[in-house]
């Protein structure tokens, strides 16, 4: 920041100090060295008066020392020879019998910054270290840290180190804190201070005695220990138990991440780990400072992506306070839609429905698309609310709603109906080009359930040379398109002016290729154009909002406590990777949907990928085999399943792999593509659909990569039970299966190539190992069964791989 | 790790700036100023900067308080709840310090500031904010920003009579620096804060209460070692025990008695004998759900169209206290109204009314008329009015029923000259369904 007349200043300030009037008065003295500093914070270069001030440190006035030490720290970098006068004045301070005076000379000694100084430094910092006073001693050991910062890549001194580490047993708490630190930097290339048994147990120890800070540093540290057995371990954690609970929330916070990194392996022990904190979370939620209420809200976040049941008897503790500032309210809104079920939903969505007429707009679109994400698994009393809303006419709440209809009903197609009626006359508030994409899309895709979607549509296209967006042109081109499929009548002369406006006139070239494309499409022909456009109009497997799987701990654990989940992205991916692609993303969605659509027709003219939305047993009608029901009831636990699984493993190994009555346990190979890169709940979606339970699974692209699945066959002769593992484990798995094959050849259903010689893994091609165990025993269901999860693996892999 | 600590007035002037680990540009402070300034509307506290290559990987934290931005830059792996509530604890000390947190008071103070930041700030690491530790390192004094007002002598009754303000503990000593000539007079107070956060329905029902509290301790004195304060078992004007859901006390309080008598017996750390004052949460709770009494307010709203297309309110305020008791400030926002009626104030660009009330009596009820001119009214806009929020305080009123009994200092010291047990709620958020 520039400041008028720093000149003059500086050069009357070089008078007043140098006046031996003003230096035989300290108060004077004082008050001309304070106005430099004053002056020197707001800006002003003062950086002339240096060695006038070097001076003024002779003093013993301790608050000018210390004003004239901040002066000379700020500018030694610009003074290196005057600086060094000023050694001889701060090593006669540490000489002095006040240990403050010697903690101010030794700290602002270390602190000048200056590599050529190192010299003169390093016998006070050693001195210090012996110091009688632990405030010496405190600055003294961050020195060792400054100086060795000073020079990277000097020799570290052997004997300070270990002076450092002998320091760890210092009475004073923040002395061994500091240590902890200055060895965690000098150490730095050899992975940080060495945190063995002995150095643990004192640490832990000595916890008590130490502020929160000094907790915080000390339970950081800790971290990099791994105790050397599980006695030690549940010892440790136990110490550790009360400030597992602390009402401090960094103690809270710093002491959960270290029993996530000891408890790496013992996800058990972890989970309740994270429920014992939900209080004190709980608690920081309702702190009177925003900034921590922010930082808790975020966290319990990440928990809740493991144990999403965590705060759910608490969910009122969410409601939103009015004068919040909006971040806080969305986060809130975020967490509350995590927390529906069928007790609290009609109060959720009451409260809910109070904030979409916030005046902040941001707040208010929240709401609404958090409406829209309740109505994945509540759909009728979500729309009620979201059509009451456009009844408002204002055009940011009727463009979020429409926006989030669009949403809704890509994922529950069975709600189109009710959204379809809503939508007449809604065009007329909407203003901005988000939300007409959303109505143009909506027109295309049900435009047969709106009576007055060309009248809407021709509205749309008499005003498209003022249009200014080009999306909402594409999309308005794609809507009439379709719009022309159903209702070719009313249609067809605005379809011929919109292609002729967006081929001759128009400038954008996204626009006009798109036009292009149609009209040549249209001329290969009503039935290429029907395959192209009306490909998928929805996409069921993305609305899995309840039942969801947890997350493994680990997969967040090293960003607890860090600024990871505070950041603004880090929630947007989540919801994305849950959400519908078309829609997360809405500035390339056109493009994306095109590409998504003539991808489709390929997909049609593929066989086995119909994967059909609404119907189970599509899948399985067209297969060759006898029809099987499958369902889900009783559902098995993850515990019961890995019990069963077990048992029918040492069943197996008794008979020497004789088959029993009962019991039957078959290996299969499957050919599919991209399986592999599918996240787990576009997989355990699909597997819900055709009713086959995914259990657990390994992250994608990971090998050995593997999925637990288990279902029931119903009816002929008698229900039994299937539990099932997919299994991928390289290129190295290949070379016994083949082997394997030959003997299994009888039971091939799905292969029509032989599967020996099938190494080659052109475009992502694997064979994955599937391991059936039924029981009681049912080849019949079994055969059928794998056909039908050879279907939807195959489905998987064709569709957009 | 605290690279740089920054104080922002509201304006984006640096009013202190320190860098703990000579790392930084010179512009840092404007980087922060302009993304904070870029952001819309209210912005979350991390605001992170990576793009330009001076700045390897400068993660920015903020808190505001008392109008300021307190900025420090750390890196990723930084824990934020230490860093927010270390700025708000460095917020809280320079407000003890300096008796205020305004930018004037940060200007005038900034040499004890930096002297601050210097003792709880080494190399960027923590080292300790209890202001008993800090005090024997503090050499500058305090400038009081506070000018003389007339305001102040409002307080005083006329010719020397007392009013009911002067029997309530002077709010200015709470607010008085720490260290301005406090020798002379020993003074304790005990501070019961609550904040309560209401949600009620509009069919009149508690749809959620949550109550967070506190109880503070602040003395002013030559000396004191070991005191003694008791929260009642309440038996006393509410007939049922005290509940409290979560509790949690400061590490120097000693809980033998706590079970049993509810007696918080509070000792001064590491054997400090002797230290002038002290300043402490000895002790905080929650409750939540079930409060012990009525809701302190109620809200009777009718709203209705008339011929001309215009919306009438009509609000009627019922304050369910005991009387003698005071509301002092009262806000009642609602949305889309004009006309001033009472004392109030149409905010156009929130779309909302202001509805002031300096007092008001326990007991007693107030109403509110208000005709609105809409544009555009249809019958969907009755959906868009309200809710009804209140802010307030409540002098001598704690929600949970919580009271001090007896407050007792070690029988070695000698009892100080005044003594103050004062309680008070203030409104979190409290608001009523239209």
């Amino acid at each position: 920041m520039p400041y008028l007349g720093g000149e003059e200043t500086v050069r009357e300030l070089k008078r007043a100090l140098s006046n031996p009037n003003v230096q035989s008065e300290p108060l004077r003295y004082r008050n001309t060295v304070l106005r430099v500093v004053r002056a020197m914070s707001q800006g002003v270069n003062v950086s002339g008066l240096f060695s006038e001030m070097v001076k003024a440190c002779a003093t013993v006035d301790v608050v000018q020392k210390k004003l004239v030490y901040m002066f000379l720290c700020s500018y030694a970098s610009l003074n290196p020879e005057l600086s060094l006068l000023v050694i001889n004045t701060l090593r006669k301070d540490c000489q002095d019998p006040n240990p403050m005076v010697r903690s101010l000379a030794l700290r602002n000694m270390s602190n000048l910054r200056l590599p050529s100084l190192v010299e003169y430094v390093e016998q006070p910092l050693t001195a210090g270290l012996r110091d009688r006073a632990a405030c010496v001693r405190r600055v003294a050991v961050l020195g060792w840290a400054k100086l060795y910062n000073l020079q990277p890549g000097s020799d570290i001194d052997a004997a300070v180190v270990n002076e450092l580490y002998s320091l760890l047993r210092d009475p004073d708490p923040v002395v061994m804190v500091n240590c902890l630190r200055a060895l965690d930097e000098i150490l730095k290339e050899e992975g940080g201070v060495v945190i063995n048994k002995p150095i643990t147990h004192h640490l832990l120890n000595r916890m008590k005695e130490c502020d929160v800070w000094g907790q915080c540093e000390v339970l950081r540290v800790l971290q990099r220990y791994r105790p050397q057995s599980d006695d030690e371990l549940f010892d440790i954690l136990s110490l550790l138990d009360a400030s597992l609970v602390s009402s401090h929330p960094p103690v809270m916070a710093a002491t959960l991440s270290l029993f996530l990194s000891l408890c790496a392996d013992l996800p058990a022990v972890s989970l309740a780990a994270v429920e014992r904190v939900s209080g004190p979370l709980l608690a920081a939620c309702g702190s009177g400072s925003r900034e921590m209420r922010f930082t808790a809200l975020c966290h319990i976040q990440l928990l809740m992506r493991s144990v999403p049941g965590l705060m759910g008897p608490h969910f009122k503790r969410f409601f939103c306070g009015y004068a919040e500032p909006a971040y806080i309210k969305q986060r809130k809104m975020q967490i509350m839609v995590e927390l529906v079920n069928d007790e609290n939903v009609s109060m959720l969505l009451d409260e809910l429905k109070g904030y979409c007429t916030d005046v902040n707009t941001d707040t208010a679109q929240a709401a609404i698309t958090a409406i829209g994400r309740i109505g994945r698994s509540y759909s009728d009393r979500c729309l009620e609310i979201l059509t009451g809303l456009l009844g408002l006419k204002q055009d940011h709440i009727t463009s979020a709603v429409v926006q989030t209809m669009r949403d809704l009903v890509w994922v529950c197609p069975q709600s189109s109906d009710t959204v379809c009626s809503a939508l007449e006359g809604c065009e007329e508030t909407l203003q901005d080009s988000q939300g007409r994409q959303a109505l143009l899309w909506l027109l295309g895709v049900y435009g047969e359930g709106v009576s007055s979607a060309p009248y809407t549509l021709e509205v749309f296209i008499d005003g498209v040379k003022s249009e200014v967006s080009s999306g909402v042109k594409m999309e308005l081109l794609t809507a009439t398109v379709r719009l022309f499929l159903t209702r070719p009548a009313e249609t067809q002369d605005m379809l011929g002016r919109l292609l002729h406006y967006c081929i001759e006139e128009e400038t954008d070239m996204c626009v006009r290729d798109l036009a292009l494309l149609y009209y040549h499409l249209l001329k290969c022909g009503i039935e290429e154009t029907r395959n192209v456009l009306q490909g998928r109009r929805s996409d069921p497997s993305l609305g899995v909002l309840i039942g969801r799987p947890a997350d493994p701990i680990s997969q967040w654990a090293c960003s607890f406590n860090t600024l990871e989940p505070l950041k603004k992205g880090a929630t947007e991916t989540l919801t994305a990777s849950r959400g519908s692609p078309e829609h997360e993303a809405p500035k390339p969605k056109t493009v994306v949907e095109l590409s998504e659509t003539l991808d489709c027709s390929h997909v049609h003219s593929d066989p086995p990928g119909s994967l059909s939305a609404d119907q189970h047993s599509d899948s399985t009608a067209d297969l060759p085999t006898t029809p099987l029901t499958l369902s889900l009831s009783p559902t098995i636990s993850p515990e019961e399943f890995e019990r069963l699984w077990l048992q029918c493993h040492s069943l197996l190994s008794e008979q020497d792999a004789e088959e029993s009555n009962d019991f039957l346990q078959t290996e299969e190979r499957i050919r599919c593509s991209a399986v592999l890169q599918r996240s787990p709940q576009i997989l355990q979606a699909a597997m819900q659909l055709v009713n086959i339970q995914t259990l657990a699974f390994t992250p994608p692209c990971t090998l050995p990569w593997r999925v637990f699945f288990y279902t029931h066959t119903a009816g002929t002769p008698a229900s039994s039970l299937i539990l099932g593992e997919l299994l991928y484990a390289g290129e190295a798995d290949l070379q016994p299966a083949a082997q394997k094959d030959d003997e299994e050849a009888e039971r091939k259903v799905d292969e029509d190539a032989a599967a020996g010689e099938l190494k080659g893994r052109e475009d992502g091609q694997v064979e994955v190992k599937v391991t059936l165990k039924q029981q009681p025993k049912d080849e019949k269901a079994v055969r059928a069964f794998l056909s039908v999860l050879s279907t939807v693996l195959h489905t998987l892999s064709s569709e957009k791989a | 790790m605290i690279r740089q600590l920054f104080i922002l007035s509201s304006k984006g002037d640096p009013l202190l700036f320190k860098d703990f680990r000579g790392e930084a540009g010179d512009d840092v402070v404007n980087v922060f100023y302009q993304k904070v300034t870029a952001l819309p509307g209210d912005q979350p506290p991390v605001v992170m900067v990576t793009s330009p290559p001076a700045f390897r990987d400068l993660h920015f934290l903020h808190v505001r308080q008392g109008g300021l931005y307190w900025v420090a830059t750390t890196t990723a792996d930084a824990s934020p709840f230490t860093i927010i509530e270390f700025l708000n604890r460095l917020a809280a000390l320079v407000k003890d310090y300096c008796g205020g947190l305004s930018e004037k008071s940060v200007q005038m103070n900034f040499a004890l500031i930096y002297e601050l930041l210097d003792e709880v700030l080494d190399y960027g690491y923590i080292q300790t904010t209890s202001s008993d530790m800090l005090r024997n390192f503090l050499q500058s004094e305090a400038v009081s920003s506070r000018p003389f007002s007339l305001f102040d002598l409002s307080n005083v009754g006329l010719f020397g009579a007392d009013t009911q303000q002067s029997k309530v503990a002077p709010s200015s000593a709470a607010a008085r620096p720490i260290q301005a000539g406090r020798e002379q007079v020993s003074e304790i107070f005990v501070d019961v804060v609550e904040r309560m956060s209401v949600v009620v329905g509009s069919n009149g029902v508690l749809m959620k209460a949550d109550v967070e509290g506190e109880i503070r301790i602040k003395c002013f004195m030559p000396s004191c070692s070991e005191q003694w304060a008791s929260c009642s078992a309440g038996s006393a004007g509410y007939g049922a025990a005290v509940r409290v859901d979560g509790c949690s006390f400061h590490q120097g309080v000693r809980l033998d008695e706590f079970d049993s008598h509810r007696i918080l017996r509070l000792c001064p750390s590491q054997g400090e004998a002797l230290y002038r004052f002290l300043l402490q949460t000895v002790m905080q709770y929650q409750l939540t759900d079930d409060l012990p009494t009525a809701p302190p307010f109620r809200l009777f709203p009718t709203i209705e169209r008339d011929g001309t297309g215009r919306l009438i309110l009509f609000l009627k305020l019922r304050c369910d206290l005991p009387p003698k008791r005071s509301v002092l400030l009262l806000n009642i926002l609602s949305q889309e109204l004009s006309s001033p009626d009472q004392s109030a104030e149409l905010q156009s660009q929130n779309r909302a009314v202001a509805w002031q009330i300096p007092r008001l009596a326990g007991g007693t009820q107030l109403s509110a008329l208000f005709k609105l001119d809409v544009p555009g009214l249809s019958s969907a806009s009755m959906l868009e009015v309200g809710p009804v929020g209140l802010s307030f305080e409540l002098p001598k009123f704690t929600a949970t029923g919580l009271q001090i009994r007896f407050l007792r200092l070690s029988p070695v010291q000698p009892a100080p000259s005044q003594r103050w047990v004062r309680y008070v709620t203030h409104s979190d958020s409290y608001s009523i369904r239209i």
